[in-house]
């Protein structure tokens, strides 16, 4: 975060930088015009800045597992399976579950811009919107992945979908081994952002406390 | 280069504006003002536009497109030019600064 207070004394409220000062001029001119609520602004602040994150995907994953009517579902029209979840897009958007096979893995990437499955990952990492991942994870996934700390078998083909602002999708993992039994609750604090992303894997199961 | 994972207990938005450029612009969308799909063109186009400066790495310079973007959008429908936005930012700026430390900025 910048401030721009090293040579003042601190008797004047703190200068926000130069973009925060047009992002408020902004604010205030679309106001005055009735363009935006202020309040409407402060809800989405909060949702995204403390709310909304990747517990949601979780939850979704979690139950693909553990529920096979529900998995089944998922997969063939994410749409209503998530509607029933509260999980609806804001923007209209249509979300596509990818399942990730011991044949097939699965990576996301928006390479115009960022789009991200919002209700489901909260707000994406900085380098899912860095040019360099945009670029890079179409034109050589493997290494990109490699640099995660994922090594792909060879075998396992790598199948790159890239978002749009009408299309988004959601990495469903594979259900780590050694987790039968385990119930939504205990499954959903295995499955990580990355692994959603498909630049991850859930974590293992000993890398949680036992269920 | 090279990438690689970041925690996900991380902060969101790394800069309060961060958030309200971004904030903002889903509430003008939601209140019917451009539709997502317009937006995510305008900001595609930024973001090539400012490829030529090297890559961004996602965090300030990507809100920097994105306002940029915002701004451009706000020009073209005629919501807000340049010159407003300029001379509001000078008059939030004044504020900042004949505001007594530690009380609320108002415009004057």
């Amino acid at each position: 975060m910048q401030h721009d207070h090293h040579d003042h004394d601190h008797a004047h409220a703190v200068l926000p930088p130069d973009p925060a000062l047009r992002v408020r001029a902004l604010e205030t001119i679309l106001t005055q015009k009735g363009l935006v609520d202020p309040a409407a602004l402060d809800e989405i602040i909060d949702t995204y800045a403390h709310r909304v994150g990747p517990q949601e995907g979780a939850r979704v994953v979690a139950r693909a597992w553990a529920d096979p009517a529900f998995r089944a579902a998922l997969l063939d029209d994410a749409g209503p399976v998530l509607d029933d979840m509260g999980l609806t897009g804001r923007q209209g958007e249509h979300v596509t579950v990818v399942e990730n096979t011991p044949e097939r893995h699965n990576v996301i990437v928006c390479t115009l811009c960022s789009c991200y499955p919002w209700p489901l990952l909260g707000i994406p990492p900085a380098w899912y919107k860095s040019d360099e991942y945009r670029a890079r994870v179409v034109r050589e996934p493997r290494r990109v992945l490699a640099e995660f700390g994922l090594e792909l078998p060879a075998e396992q083909a790598v199948r790159v979908w890239d978002s749009t602002a009408e299309m988004r999708y959601l990495v469903l993992p594979m259900r780590p081994a050694g987790t039968e039994g385990w119930n939504e609750a205990d499954l959903a604090r295995l499955v990580t952002r990355d692994s959603m992303v498909g630049t991850g894997r859930p974590r293992a199961a000993d890398e949680v406390s036992a269920p | 280069m090279t990438l690689r994972p970041t925690p996900e207990d991380t902060p969101r938005f790394d800069a309060p504006w961060h958030a309200q450029v971004f904030a903002l612009t889903v509430a003008l969308s939601e209140a019917g003002a451009f539709t997502w799909p317009e937006w995510t063109e305008t900001f595609a186009a930024t973001l090539r536009a400012r490829g030529g400066d090297g890559p961004l790495d996602g965090s300030e310079d990507y809100y920097m497109a994105w306002l940029a973007a915002l701004e451009e959008m706000a020009r073209a429908r005629g919501f807000a030019g340049p010159d407003a936005v300029a001379d509001m930012a000078d008059r939030w700026r004044a504020a900042y600064l004949a505001t007594p430390h530690g009380e609320p900025v108002k415009l004057s």
